[in-house]
């Protein structure tokens, strides 16, 4: 400031106009902020208005109930038949054979890391499980096609080229250490004094471990198979690669079928206009998944708001 | 209720203690079991592919004879979609995180904001794809291109950034806020000269942990339409194509392949040759997927280290 303003009043209004744009900048920097925050909002509602206005105009051209009911799944055959229940067996099929893998071996691997593994151990086993999560989703699947089936197919003679069965243990591999990782979270925040009481009872770790901390831990527990639900569910590459893209409506994991996800990426493959029925289809398709995905979803929450115990 | 002899005590405790030890193999073994896969893929990988580790295989263009057959459109294509994820999600999630942080109020807003982003951490990849196919492909008009490619790995990973930007936020101790606004710094002073410097390494190990997500992601840039098939290369800024001269930004609107979609096609050829073209790309792009993992955890490692407030 000038040392010949005397009155000092300039001087306030200075600071003030200082001030007023300092104000305007931090609301100009909050806006933007927000801004950037609510890109994930506008993800969801794109999700939601691709999906949608896509599968309305499907739905134009085939009834909901033969969506729902028909056994065949020919959308690109001169006698199109569109039953999504082609598919769905065959991605309900490769989740159960990978839950039935990822599990059993995430729960025991976390019960283990939590309860009995020293921290040396537990040191060790961390980047393996993460590294076995970081594995690029198509490298599994050349895995799954070109090791695991031919091991499989040793055992069980008769085993096609192509199974559900190979690309859903594989698939259990790669969600183990979602499950394995979640899990141990949760029983490691059960408080130490519950061990303690039970020990003091005369319990074994073993005991006290199934019978103490993963009842404690349940909320938690169900929440890891939940996600681990999700990913099988939406898992696509392995599947793309190594159970074939044929929809077949079997409940046999032995044969190769068609998943949702494989269908989307067997369809994008190709070279279908814009605007056609075929084109339409994926969008439809990708709607039941999300739908699914979004009732195990609800359900998760709705497990861990009923058996969360808060201590 | 007879009390137990001696011995029958010593016998339920051998029992308990048997079925400890027999549940610790257990949990041994269900590790080896992990172990033993991720060695298995490696090694399968290295001796299938080694024959292909030659300066070629990184030189050539896809070809149909796969002696002759490499890998230069897909690794060129990886970076540079990778180079648009970055650019479009760092900032993005970086300014979300600070903003659910440091601004956001406990308001029905900022509950829908957080409510979503957890669910769509959930949402399938190959969902992301639809989006991109109906919004960038076609809405937008950017067709199959780097840009729509980058676009759709951004819009996967900004959940995963934003996360671990919240977090290494949230660990920074309130004085640091407090000293920093009683010198009179404003709230944006205060994050961009002491919020975001300290939460950088926090922030950088997300940010490589979603591009290390982004590069094996396959399902979406199918879904986008990819081609399998590309012997060129984008155009270079400033140099010479058959219609003029390339434009700054004219790379990002070439049509592309990437590591992943090179592999899958290697893999799902029926002629064996490719096998091994598919195992030494998997290698490489494991390789470049592990290193930058390995990056991530060792500035996890260092960053727990130094903090000391």
């Amino acid at each position: 400031m000038s040392a010949n303003n005397t009155s000092g009043l300039p001087q306030v209004s200075n600071r003030l106009a200082y001030n007023a744009m300092r104000h305007w900048k931090e609301r100009l920097i909050e806006a933007l902020l927000l801004a950037a925050a609510a890109v994930s909002v506008l993800t969801t509602l794109g999700i939601v208005y691709v999906l949608v206005s896509e599968s309305v105009s499907f739905f134009s051209h085939v009834s909901i109930v033969d969506f729902l009911t028909d056994t065949q799944w020919t959308p690109l055959f001169d006698d199109a038949h569109f039953g999504i229940m082609v598919l769905i067996s065959g991605t309900l099929v490769s989740s159960g054979v990978a839950l039935l893998v990822a599990i059993p071996m995430g729960t025991i691997i976390a019960i283990y890391l939590s309860e009995f593994a020293d921290s040396r151990v537990r040191e060790a086993a961390k980047p393996i499980l993460e590294l076995l999560g970081g594995i690029p989703t198509i490298v599994f699947g050349y895995f799954a096609l070109l090791v695991v089936t031919p091991i499989l197919q040793a055992i069980l003679p008769g085993l096609p080229g192509f199974s559900l069965l190979s690309a859903g243990l594989v698939m259990g591999i790669m969600i183990v250490p979602y499950i394995a990782s979640l899990s141990e979270d949760a029983m490691r925040a059960v408080p130490m004094s519950m061990r303690e009481g039970a020990y003091a009872m005369g319990s074994t770790k073993l005991y006290t471990a199934l019978h103490v901390v993963v009842p404690a831990a349940i909320s938690g527990l169900a929440a890891s198979y939940i996600l681990g639900i999700s990913r099988a569910v939406g898992e696509t590459m392995i599947l793309a690669v190594a159970a074939g893209m044929q929809p077949n409506l079997t409940w046999n994991p032995m044969e190769p079928a068609a998943t949702i996800t494989s269908y989307i990426v067997q369809v994008a493959l190709g070279d279908l206009p814009h605007g056609s029925i075929g084109y339409q289809t994926i969008f439809a398709a990708g709607l039941t998944l999300l739908l699914i995905t979004l009732v195990f979803n609800i359900l998760g929450q709705w497990l861990r708001a009923k058996f969360r115990e808060a201590y | 209720m007879k009390p137990l002899t001696t011995e029958e005590i010593r016998s339920v405790i051998a029992r308990g203690k048997f079925k400890d030890n027999l549940f610790k193999a257990t949990g041994v073994f269900c590790l080896a079991l992990a172990l033993v896969v991720i060695v298995a893929l490696i090694a399968d990988m290295v001796i299938k592919g080694s024959e292909r580790f030659t300066l070629d295989f990184f030189l050539n263009f896809a070809s149909r004879r796969a002696t002759q057959a490499g890998i230069l459109s897909a690794w060129v294509g990886s970076l540079l979609v990778m180079l648009v994820t970055a650019l479009a999600a760092v900032p993005l999630g970086v300014a979300a995180g600070l903003y659910l942080e440091e601004y956001a109020k406990r308001n029905w807003l900022t509950n829908i904001i957080e409510i979503n982003i957890t669910n769509l951490a959930a949402v399938p990849s190959i969902v992301y794809g639809l989006l991109a196919l109906g919004i960038f492909v076609y809405q937008f008009g950017f067709g199959q291109s780097i840009l729509s490619a980058g676009l759709t790995l951004a819009l996967l990973i900004l959940p995963i950034i934003i996360v671990s930007t919240r977090e290494a936020i949230r660990a920074i101790p309130a004085m640091i806020r407090e000293g920093s606004m009683a010198v009179g710094a404003t709230r944006w002073q205060t994050c961009r000269y002491h919020i975001l410097p300290y939460a950088m390494p926090g922030i950088l190990t997300g940010v490589i942990i979603g591009l290390a997500r982004a590069i094996g992601e396959t399902a979406p840039i199918i879904t986008i339409g990819a081609l399998t098939f590309i012997a060129f290369l984008p155009p270079v800024p400033f140099t010479e194509t058959g219609e003029g001269t390339a434009g700054l930004f004219d790379w990002v609107m070439s049509p592309f392949t990437v590591m992943p979609i090179q592999i899958f096609n290697w893999t799902s050829r029926p002629d064996p040759a490719f096998e091994v073209n598919a195992a030494a790309a998997g290698f490489v792009l494991m390789a470049m997927v592990l290193s930058m993992n390995a990056v991530a955890i060792y500035l996890r490692y260092k960053m727990r280290k130094n903090i000391k407030w």
